[in-house]
């Protein structure tokens, strides 16, 4: 992507695309540095040390925030805080929460990036090369534009026996390309009949050079906003994935928090800890990639400043 | 031939492909994952022998899986085609078409309603913070916020405001225990009543959508050469308006097209929070109960839904916007 200093200096600017950034870079850092913060594993247990092994343990059921937990161990008894109180099997809720955000993140940048990727490549090749091949790419996407993504996520997930992050990730990236392969072929075909291609053309470049030298470069930064909404659709699929129990079978998500917080009544309950967190954690950070996604919109496109 | 009917022809020759496609995805994907269904849905009847012989001798009809692959793919299309989406394990013996056709309903009642108010009060909200500057910065990132939302997440927010805290709805079930369907005053109110929570959960995460997209819209529009000149010609600002809204108006129906599949998502994943017993609530019970025939049917007439309101809409489109007349007249493509 070509930075320039006028384009930076734009973007810092703009008030969505620095509170964004700002959103996203917190949670990232969050999710590297936060489970160092607690003693408990990605489920919400203690680590138990009985000789050799190590055996997870739960602590006191259903405590709210900030309330001290006890964990019988054989040394002895351990009190450890919970700043976000317990589940009703005394599992930590910090601990799942920000282990979830990990994973969140993690399914995100792979699904959200393949399916850039394919949406990119398919776009690219049926607006640059036109006729029989554009026509049957857009057939192909058309189709997979009407069928809801989520219904297709369940039918080739409940099938699936087994289904790690790595896997529930390639099943989104799979299906989630289609909107960006139609916005990309728009894009090149607008591109593909500006000047400075024709011009290449005229000059006798390799075909190969004039993609990868003329057209490539001018898109980056629209590729770019792709792969942020991409980005954000993925974890939002992995989450309702989740919580309808398609998610991983081993392993905690926060949609995976959110189902088990419905299954046990955390709502009627009146545990609040267990049931809000989780879904404010994602509605927060995709509200983080929206603004920075329509602060670069603003960047790029003059018109839709508001001075 | 005329433009609008050769543009609802081509419309209609993809959606066509769209249900073979997913006719095959339905047929393909439980032949080619790896596992056996077939043994797990028998391994829940193992107290009733009888029931599971006659199921496996079921089983074996049903998929034709000692006939070659070409017949077994031949037969289930005529199945479907017979609405004949086989026998729930969960729901046994009751047949999917039939529990599908009971659940139905009470997604249309919730969808049909939820779709149409956002998409109106949105537009118009997003209009107005598209015209208003200071009405813009407040409500702005409460958009943004509501779009943002995971659609069960909002349940559970508004389930756990309204029923746990103020008691004012109720929180599980289409109706009441001491109910019976029918056409009755009573009834009707309990079913409101149980419906609204629901219904405010798809209405708002999706009116944040409606309303970004429409002040982006507006904004743009208002720049554009024939709103200066109409402003230079001394027109009032609601005529400028009017016509500004008339073409925002129409990206905001193709962008109704796209957003189906997710909002359908949504109501499957807010039945699931209230127990509605809607096809998501339907899907969620085959999905825990590995009832493999209930997951396929769900999502057969899903796609079928969304298909059927895809082509609602470019009808729809097509009498909007008077240039997909010329368009497909003219060229002819």
């Amino acid at each position: 992507m070509i930075i320039s200093r006028e384009t930076l200096r734009i973007a810092l600017g703009n008030t969505k695309f620095k509170v964004g950034l700002a959103i996203i870079l917190i949670f990232i850092l969050w999710a590297i540095i936060g489970p160092l913060l607690t003693p408990f594993d990605n489920m919400g247990y203690y680590p138990v040390k009985f000789g050799e092994r190590i055996a997870p343990k739960p602590s006191l059921p259903s405590l709210k925030p900030g309330s001290i937990g006890e964990i019988f161990t054989p040394q002895g008894v351990v009190k450890v805080k919970h700043y976000l109180g317990t589940d009703s099997f005394g599992r930590d809720i910090y601990a799942q929460l920000v282990y979830g955000l990990k994973s969140s993140l993690v399914i995100g940048l792979i699904a959200g990036g393949l399916a850039t990727l394919i949406g990119l490549l398919i776009g690219f090749v049926a607006g640059y090369k036109g006729g029989w091949t554009d026509e049957g790419l857009m057939m192909i996407t058309n189709i997979m534009l009407v069928i809801p993504t989520m219904a297709l996520l369940i039918i080739i997930a409940a099938y699936l026996p087994y289904r790690g992050v790595g896997i529930e990730s390639l099943i989104i990236g799979l299906t989630a390309w289609p909107w960006t392969a139609r916005a990309v072929r728009a894009q090149t075909l607008s591109l593909k009949r500006r000047g400075f291609v024709e011009l290449a053309k005229i000059s006798g470049m390799r075909e190969s050079k004039i993609l990868l030298k003329e057209i490539l470069p001018n898109m980056m930064s629209y590729v770019f906003m792709v792969f942020i909404l991409q980005f954000g659709g993925s974890i939002l699929a992995a989450v309702g994935l989740d919580f309808i129990g398609l998610g991983p079978t081993r392993g905690m998500s926060l949609g995976i928090m959110l189902q088990q917080a419905v299954l046990w009544n955390a709502i009627n309950l009146g545990y609040w800890w267990w049931a809000i967190p989780p879904g404010l954690v994602i509605a927060i950070l995709i509200t983080g990639l929206y603004l920075i996604n329509t602060g670069l919109d603003e960047i790029f496109n003059p018109r839709l400043r508001r001075e | 031939m005329s433009g609008i009917r050769r543009y609802l022809m081509r419309k209609s020759m993809i959606y066509a492909l769209t249900f073979v496609f997913a006719v095959t995805i339905d047929f393909v994907i439980p032949r080619l994952m790896p596992g056996d269904p077939i043994g797990v849905l028998l391994s829940r009847f193992a107290t009733l022998p009888d029931v599971a012989n006659y199921l496996h001798g079921y089983f074996i009809e049903a998929f034709g899986l000692n006939k070659p692959l070409w017949q077994q793919y031949l037969s289930f299309w005529n199945a479907v085609l017979h609405g004949d989406l086989g026998i729930s394990i969960y729901y046994y013996p009751k047949p999917v078409a039939q529990i599908i056709k009971e659940a139905l309903p009470y997604d249309l009642a919730l969808l049909l309603p939820s779709i149409v108010v956002s998409w109106v009060v949105g537009n118009w909200l997003g209009a107005y913070a598209g015209k208003s500057k200071r009405f813009d910065s407040y409500l702005m990132p409460v958009f943004y916020f509501l779009q943002a939302s995971p659609y069960f997440w909002f349940a559970i927010l508004l389930a756990y405001i309204f029923t746990v805290k103020l008691g004012l709805f109720p929180i599980s079930g289409a109706y009441g225990y001491g109910v019976l369907p029918s056409f009755s005053w009573e009834f009707i109110k309990d079913y409101l009543h149980h419906w609204i929570l629901p219904f405010l959960s798809l209405f708002f995460v999706q009116l944040g959508g409606w309303a970004i997209g429409m002040r982006n819209m507006i904004i743009y529009e208002v720049e554009a050469d024939y709103i200066r000149y109409l402003e230079s010609l001394g027109a009032s600002e609601r005529l400028l308006m009017k016509h500004a809204f008339k073409n925002a108006m129409l990206p905001q129906i193709t962008g109704l097209a796209l957003q189906l599949g997710l909002i359908v998502a949504g109501n499957v994943t807010v039945q699931v929070v209230f127990s509605y017993p809607g096809i998501g609530y339907i899907l969620m019970q085959g999905i825990m109960n590995q009832d493999y025939f209930l997951i396929q049917g769900c999502f057969l007439v899903i796609i079928l839904t969304v298909l059927v309101a895809n082509f609602t809409i470019d009808l729809l489109y097509a009498l909007v916007d008077p240039r997909i007349k010329y368009a497909y007249t003219e060229e002819g493509a």
